[in-house]
């Protein structure tokens, strides 16, 4: 019996070989984005895992669903049909100021892009990378889902696209360090960038001079220049101004609007534009 | 024997999906790096069937599953195990205990070459959080070299 390594070359020159192919993917993957649509493939690839993965968490789910008492489901329709009669409210005096914005908007010569399709997406799995903070949800490619789309939860924006598989796709949250999102503030229409904190529950606000008129409590909207996020959604309230005169800008922090820790159902957006493309692509291919 | 033969892939698929299932937030700083110790233990026992190769494949599908890099984890893994191959032989003889200590520097190793890459990357800050696997990864290794090596005497692996 051979136990030894004398097959193949030396452990030195494989550990060799080994960081090396690592530093070339680092820096072809991470530079020069070269997986581009690789990504896919590799992501569908190892998808079966995933699902693996999420199984005892879907049956703990539906155990608990089959076992949630006559009287609470009794209550929690009661609930529903209560909101949906003040929402339906709301919505037909929607409706008419829409119908009066878009024709002053008209006179204006500056019609709003307003999103056609929209898509109620399940979250599959939270990233358990430290390091960043993604989401997994279970709408992919089939679904049209395209990098860079907008993702929304029930009170304001979530995050965006960042990798598309066949069946699945991965959000960026807002709140990776990563992310930066164009906003402006709902008061007096201040524009400003919000950039990720690595904290779920955080976000700041750089390069905002002292003289800004900011205050804490102040609604931020996505103000639609980035061309990612359209125009108008909630993003963040200000939780926090320290206006320190030694320092070139004041510390401003926000707090997002969105639950980031309590994601379930999510919707994704697509811009008449895109819709017509994903509709040209489909119509396309066979 | 089919099983046989599958062993090895089946743990490192397990230990995979160990290390990517969903889990309460408050647990989830405490995760162990599951792939790391199955990798670990199997260098250890059986150095010449799995090491370096099947760590930096290992590490490229760990990279795929977590949306880093392709490469940080692979590189990470790499480095760890080939400092437990080429020291095989003596960690063998050590006694549980102490090869858990072991494990446990191996694992800190790990966690900062994965940061340190994330770093250079991407500005994060370090959070003394981070290293909390390294603490359940101790604490784990002598409950899984046990299993382990019971799989391998009962299935006979060489």
């Amino acid at each position: 019996m051979n136990l030894m390594i004398s097959s193949g070359p030396s452990l030195l020159n494989r550990l060799a070989l080994g960081l090396l192919m690592s530093v070339t993917l680092i820096l072809f993957d991470h530079k020069f984005n070269g997986f581009g649509t690789t990504r896919v493939y590799l992501n569908s690839l190892v998808s079966p895992l995933q699902y693996l993965a999420n199984l005892p968490g879907q049956m703990l789910d539906a155990s608990a669903s089959r076992l949630v008492s006559h009287e609470r489901l009794f209550n929690e329709n009661a609930k529903l049909t209560h909101d949906a009669v003040l929402l339906s409210e709301q919505l037909q005096r929607l409706t008419f100021l829409k119908e009066e914005n878009d024709r002053l908007r008209s006179l204006l010569n500056t019609p709003v892009q307003d999103n056609t399709r929209k898509v109620v997406a399940e979250l599959m799995a939270v990233d358990n990378n430290p390091y960043s903070q993604q989401i997994i949800i279970n709408k992919g490619a089939i679904n049209g889902v395209f990098e860079g789309q907008p993702v929304l939860d029930n009170k304001g924006i979530v995050g965006q696209i960042m990798q598309v598989s066949s069946t699945n796709s991965r959000v960026l949250l807002l709140t990776d360090v990563t992310h930066a999102i164009p906003v402006r503030v709902a008061r007096n229409n201040v524009r400003l960038v919000v950039s990720g904190s690595g904290s779920l529950r955080e976000l700041i606000i750089q390069h905002v001079a002292h003289s800004g008129d900011l205050k804490v409590g102040d609604l931020l909207l996505s103000s639609g220049l980035g061309k990612v996020f359209p125009e108008g959604y909630p993003v963040a309230t200000i939780s926090s101004i320290i206006r320190d005169e030694s320092r070139p800008f004041s510390q401003i922090r926000a707090t997002p609007v969105a639950q980031l820790d309590r994601l379930k159902y999510l919707l994704l957006l697509w811009s008449r534009r895109e819709a017509e493309q994903n509709l040209i692509n489909t119509v396309g291919t066979p | 024997m089919s099983l046989r033969n599958y062993s090895i892939p089946l743990s490192i698929i397990v230990a995979l999906v160990l290390q990517i299932t969903p889990m309460p937030a408050a647990a989830d700083l405490y995760r162990p790096d599951w792939v790391l110790l199955v990798l670990c233990y199997w260098v250890l026992a059986l150095p010449h069937r799995v090491n370096i190769g099947v760590a930096f494949g290992t590490g490229l599908v760990l990279d795929i599953l977590l949306g880093t890099s392709i490469g940080v984890h692979s590189s990470a893994l790499c480095l760890c195990i080939y400092v437990l191959a080429a020291n095989y032989k003596r960690l063998r003889n050590y006694s549980v205990w102490q090869q858990s200590v072991i494990i446990g520097i191996m694992a800190a190793l790990y966690n900062l070459v994965i940061f340190w890459l994330q770093h250079l990357l991407t500005d994060i800050y370090f959070l003394f959080e981070y290293l909390w696997p390294v603490v359940s990864s101790i604490v784990l290794w002598p409950w899984l070299f046990w299993l382990l090596r019971k799989i391998r005497r009962q299935l006979r692996l060489q």
